[in-house]
């Protein structure tokens, strides 16, 4: 072997090998992170979490209930935007659009997927906190609807385009209508993609902060209904993770863990039901 | 984004045959209009998401013009607002994320699309899949009690004993500041630039590195001066994806960057971004100028993402059709 050709040999191998110690580096950051969590995270948290409200300043103890039931609100007044308009919209676009409305459409939901969270929060703030003059739940759910639109709109679609073709023709060569080929026929065979674009976008908003931040504030008290500002976890984790008190922190990583757990369980479970689904592309 | 490429043909024509009543009767044209509605819904939002943002910062683009972005003095109670602070963060902080980012990224993405066999890819990628979707107060909680620390008791003082003699490494070492905020960008956006530059890489035809192998190159060789140009387009709007991201990145930059308006040669020193400085004074905004200049960054940042999406959108297609284009992969 020439020595040129043992230099190339020897340089191949060592750029192969840096780049599986990319590879190696950037998947370890996520075990890093789990694992901090868990130790941190696990040690702080307890019963109380679940079940009480926050301590007084300066106390230590108190939980995060009020921050879980409000999350779990805002997440629902999300699912009740962002579904409904992701859906039928996915519907029109794979369905019965042509040419430009929907390449306007698609168009639209790329550039609102693009747009920083923290601006998403400035709309909902002018969309709702100042027509109502506060801060609310209504506001926060409204920011985070907002975001699942565009996220639920073009997976759904890709899903929806997957079912092939035939399946569309048989059932209107046995004369049914078009909307019901696609409320009997397509949408079922589909679902398994729409559930996962679903919960997909749903496990995206749930860890989304600065959209909050002036939208549903925050709060240390239960938040009745839907017209008052509401705690909730992302955004108590931000203010204690931020605050001086020690004990603040510990609960800082409770919540912590308690978010990545719920946001990486939905994921999966997400990929599970696709993985198990028909065979269709990657989207 | 990117289009399956097994388009279905639309039943469209067998459904134009039929006359407009029975359509209506069949309920055919309501599903449809039902849907338009929707559908439609979405385009309204985002006009109004661009008229909300542009008449929400008449004031200060009146009262400032092109000055807001020129001058540095950020002063509620004179209600002087200058964004140049602000603004510069926000690039250093997306300069330092890019170049921890952009080597890791694509090294990791090769190593995925042409060296991992398909089954450790597709494990790998699920769990860069899995990073992606970690929230940002998370990376934010991280790097405040994991990053800032480490930064100020190892890396900080290590890099001053070497490299002091740069201005880019010098002063006090505080934890906070822009080299922290790009350093945890750079963790953040990296899943993005793997997982698009990893579909890039796998949709360019095997011809071309089976061509450069049988020539006698080194496998190193067929994919750094074959693959890699070939997907080049494709990567390079991975990087101004991950770019838009890094811009508009909110929570983790503001928990570890300082939040202090200053515009220094020196990476330690605590800054600020657009983001940050957002997130921290809009519900404390008094004044309507105040706030209007809030939204008026929100507008810059809005625009800076649409123009960097838009490319990065337009390079990824036209370099996963090249590859598509040129037939078996």
């Amino acid at each position: 072997m020439s020595p040129g050709l043992r230099w190339r040999k020897f340089v191949s191998g060592f750029m192969l090998t840096m780049t599986g110690v990319c590879a190696a580096v950037a998947v370890s950051v996520l075990f890093f992170i789990l694992g901090y969590l868990v130790y941190h995270g696990g040690t702080s948290i307890s019963w109380n979490f679940f079940t009480k409200l926050p301590a007084p300043v300066g106390e230590a103890g108190g939980g995060m209930a009020n921050a879980i039931v409000g999350s779990a609100k805002l997440l629902l007044l999300a699912s009740l935007i962002g579904v409904p308009i992701g859906f039928f919209g996915a519907i029109y676009l794979a369905e019965f659009s042509g040419g430009t409305v929907a390449f306007i459409v698609r168009y639209a939901a790329d550039l609102l997927n693009g747009v920083p969270s923290i601006v998403i929060g400035i709309f909902a703030y002018s969309l709702v906190v100042l027509p109502f003059k506060h801060f609310s739940t209504l506001a926060g759910g409204c920011a985070l609807g907002l975001m699942m639109i565009p996220i639920t709109l073009r997976s759904t679609e890709e899903f929806l385009r997957a079912v092939p073709g035939t399946l569309r023709e048989g059932a209107m060569a046995l004369g049914a209508s078009k909307w019901k080929t696609i409320g009997t026929v397509i949408v079922p065979a589909a679902y398994r993609g729409i559930l996962t674009a679903v919960l997909l976008a749903f496990a995206r908003v749930a860890g989304e902060t600065a959209p909050l931040l002036f939208t549903a504030f925050g709060n240390r008290f239960w938040s009745p209904g839907w017209n008052q500002p509401t705690a909730s976890l992302p955004v108590m984790i931000f203010t204690y993770a931020i605050a001086p008190y020690e004990d603040w922190h510990r609960q800082a990583w409770a919540a912590g863990l308690v978010l990545l757990g719920l946001i990486l369980v939905i994921n999966i479970v997400a990929r599970a039901i696709l993985s198990r689904g028909i065979a269709v592309p990657r989207s | 984004m990117a289009t399956s490429t097994t388009t279905v043909p639309s039943a469209g024509p067998v459904a134009g045959s039929r006359s407009f009543l029975s359509r209506i009767r069949e309920g055919d044209e309501i599903a449809r209009m039902i849907t338009f509605l929707f559908a439609a819904s979405v385009v309204l939002i985002t006009l109004l998401l661009v008229f909300e943002l542009w008449q929400g910062s008449v004031l200060p683009r009146h009262k400032f013009g092109f000055n807001f972005f020129r001058t540095s003095v950020w002063d509620p109670i004179f209600d002087q607002f200058g964004a140049l602070p602000f603004i510069y963060g926000t690039l250093v902080t997306a300069g330092v994320s890019l170049l921890i980012a952009v080597p890791l990224g694509i090294g990791a993405a090769i190593f995925l699309a042409e060296l991992a066999p398909a089954r450790v890819s597709d494990t790998l990628e699920f769990f860069i899949d899995l990073l992606a979707a970690v929230p940002s107060v998370i990376y934010g909680l991280l790097g405040v009690f994991i990053v800032v620390p480490l930064m100020r008791q190892y890396i900080q003082p290590g890099l001053k004993h070497t490299l002091g003699f740069l201005p880019l490494f010098q002063g006090p070492a505080y934890g906070v500041g822009f080299l922290t905020a790009g350093i945890v960008l750079a963790i953040m956006v990296i899943p993005y630039i793997i997982s698009v530059s990893r579909e890039i890489l796998l949709s360019v035809p095997r011809d071309q590195r089976e061509a450069a192998l049988s020539l006698g190159s080194t496998r190193w060789e067929a994919t750094w001066k074959v693959v890699v140009p070939f997907a080049r387009g494709g990567i390079l709007g991975s990087i101004f994806l991950a770019l838009a991201r890094a811009l508009g990145e909110t929570m983790a930059v503001t928990m570890v960057i300082g939040n202090t308006p200053t515009i220094s040669a020196s990476l330690f020193s605590p800054g600020y971004s657009i983001a940050a400085v957002i997130a921290n004074e809009f519900t404390e905004a008094t004044g309507d100028l105040y706030l209007q200049s809030l939204i008026e960054l929100g507008l810059v940042l809005f625009i800076l993402t649409f123009i960097l999406n838009g490319l990065a959108r337009l390079l990824i297609v036209a370099t996963s059709q090249k590859g598509a284009g040129m037939g078996h992969t």
